[in-house]
């Protein structure tokens, strides 16, 4: 197999996803299939070509530092799913 | 004709004239959408109160004089276009009771022509599918044979245009979502040139290659949406300050001069259904008949471009995903104690399994030991693809070819087999790696009665010479006229 169940359970954890113990056997076989698909890339000769993660040619995306109307906080906060006093509310994260 | 029926440019001649009002015209589209939508389901989120409202609005600006060319017009939107106070899904879980504080940039310019929100269109969630059934809200079925999918990932724009639930619609498209479902359900849908289109206030799938575009019911209306949505914006900074034409004054009786180029590299590809390719054929012979040169051009590295776009994508899905953590807006399993779990629970709850394969096929593509060997080497692919494309159109102006290698399949057929639909974005992928625009336009008929779409590529911002192309052919054709039985 190109992707062992171990490794997808780790590969998982780094995504922050917590995957179901009946889906990982199918999920590693499908992920499998596609990375031995993908693989083929290996056969394509790049030796020496630049990457692209873009495809139009543009830099330095400027504009002008103008102070401009940004959302307001009750706006911004108005799905968050537990709210006080105009702060988002997580689970407590340092243990006294 | 029925009201529902009008394209826009014909609802707008209407309204300027003050034969019909937009309130009206609003109704009859939500009296179809009474008659039809549960037959179809296209839709996620509908409000016409709010559309009405819109319309009246409308209706007070035309009686004044002030009417521009959306100006009344009922649209929809994917369901993945935030607009400010109406839910927006991304038809996930997750998603499933957020409501944007803010419109994105292409709908705040759809308001400010004073055009009408008729509703969220459904789709495959975050953009993710080819066929609507990774939809976590709904199905879409496809208004020519119910038992099919609309294709996708936009499949309620197109659907709801198909069906006349809509005059015209936006959807989003990542690796052929605009045109495959045009294709599929016989509507007209254009990807534009990367940065032609902001991305402000569309929900995120793969940064590098999403662009908004229009699905319409012929060229004429896809080129005045075109007009609107088109532009820089300095809220998205890979929009390009490029000056946009008006895209209708391309829609002229005049190919002489233009030349065609057929990959030869499409014609090989597996799994080609032979009405396709019989319809395809067709459609050159037509171009050509009507004053177009014809060249074999080659794309040498299209075999490559699946496998390099299925690391491109779901590597930066899984980062532009990581923002759904339960914590600012979405989901979140508040049962889970320490925050670590909530973040899992809320994240494996939220998304769909879809969504769950491509993150974690893009982290593990991007992750320590697999990068050179993945994301790098499919970058260094996409250039090699780019490369492909630039001699192309050396001897050619458009390109033509299938937009998917099949009509529309069964509702089910292809769920669980990841890969195969995968492969069947073969001839669309490449546009969005290139940054290249395409169109869809109706190009016939399967021997089942399934629409056929024919794509036509250019160079970047030259969506001009695609509507030059695609209005000729549609003139000396009446594919785009046909409707489904409903």
């Amino acid at each position: 197999m190109k992707i062992t169940k171990d490794e997808v359970l780790y590969v998982a954890n780094l995504a922050r996803l917590d995957v179901d113990k009946v889906l990982i056997d199918k999920f590693a076989g499908q992920i499998g299939t596609i990375l031995e698909y993908v693989d083929t890339l290996k056969s394509v000769d790049t030796q020496g070509v630049t990457p692209t993660s873009h495809a139009i040619f543009l830099t330095n995306a400027f504009r002008e530092d103008d102070e401009k109307q940004s959302v307001d906080s009750d706006s911004a906060l108005s799905n968050a799913p537990e709210k006080e006093d105009g702060n988002f509310i997580v689970p407590k994260v340092i243990n006294s | 004709m029925k009201l529902y029926e009008l394209t826009i440019k014909k609802a707008h001649m209407l309204l300027k004239k003050k034969e019909i009002s937009s309130q009206e015209l609003t109704r009859a589209v939500f009296d179809r959408i009474d008659a039809v939508e549960k037959h179809v389901g296209a839709y996620i989120t509908l409000d016409s109160e709010m559309a009405l409202a819109q319309a009246k609005i409308a209706d007070k600006e035309i009686s004044r004089g002030n009417i521009l060319p959306l100006t009344g017009i009922p649209l929809a939107i994917k369901d993945l276009i935030c607009t400010k106070g109406l839910r927006t899904t991304c038809a996930s879980r997750i998603l499933e009771n957020f409501v944007p504080p803010y419109d994105a940039t292409v709908v705040k310019k759809l308001k400010t022509q004073g055009a009408v929100i008729v509703g969220k269109a459904n789709m495959d969630e975050f953009a993710m599918g080819s066929s609507n059934e990774h939809s976590a809200i709904k199905l879409t079925h496809n208004p020519w044979d119910l038992t099919r999918i609309p294709g996708g990932s936009s499949g309620g724009s197109a659907a709801a245009v198909a069906a006349d639930m809509c005059i015209g619609s936006l959807g989003s498209d990542t690796g052929g979502s605009i045109r495959q479902p045009a294709s599929h359900c016989g509507v007209v849908g254009m990807k534009p040139t990367y940065g032609r289109v902001s991305r402000f206030g569309l929900v995120a799938f793969a940064s590098s290659l999403d662009q908004i575009g229009p699905l319409t019911k012929d060229v004429t209306d896809c080129a005045m949406l075109m007009n609107v949505i088109s532009g820089y914006d300095s809220a998205d900074s890979t929009s390009v300050p490029e000056d946009v034409p008006d895209y209708t004054s391309f829609l002229k009786d005049d190919l002489k001069g233009m030349v065609v180029g057929i990959p030869k590299e499409y014609s090989a590809a597996k799994g080609l259904d032979p009405d396709v390719s019989d319809a395809v054929k067709h459609a050159v012979e037509k171009i050509q008949a009507m004053g177009a040169g014809c060249v074999e051009v080659s794309l040498p590295h299209t075999e490559h471009a699946v496998a390099a776009y299925y690391v491109i994508a779901p590597s930066e899905a899984s980062s532009n995903l990581a923002r759904y953590d339960g914590v600012k807006y979405g989901y979140r399993d508040k049962n889970k104690k320490s925050l670590m779990e909530m973040y899992k629970s809320t994240r494996s709850r939220g998304f769909g399994p879809e969504v769950q394969r491509r993150i974690i096929l893009g982290t593990y593509s991007l992750s320590a030991g697999y990068y050179d060997a993945y994301y790098g080497k499919a970058s260094q692919v996409r250039t090699l693809i780019i490369e492909d494309f630039k001699n192309a159109f050396e001897s050619c102006d458009v390109i033509l070819s299938p937009v998917a290698p099949t009509p529309a399949f069964k509702i089910g057929e292809m769920v669980d087999d990841p890969l195969t639909m995968y492969l069947s974005d073969v001839f669309t992928l490449s546009a969005n790696l290139a940054g290249i625009p395409g169109i869809s336009v109706p190009c016939g008929f399967s021997s089942k009665g399934l629409p056929i779409g024919l794509q036509m590529m250019a160079k970047h911002f030259e969506e001009g010479k695609l509507f030059k192309v695609a209005y000729n052919f549609e003139q000396a054709t009446d594919f785009h006229k046909k409707k489904p039985n409903l």
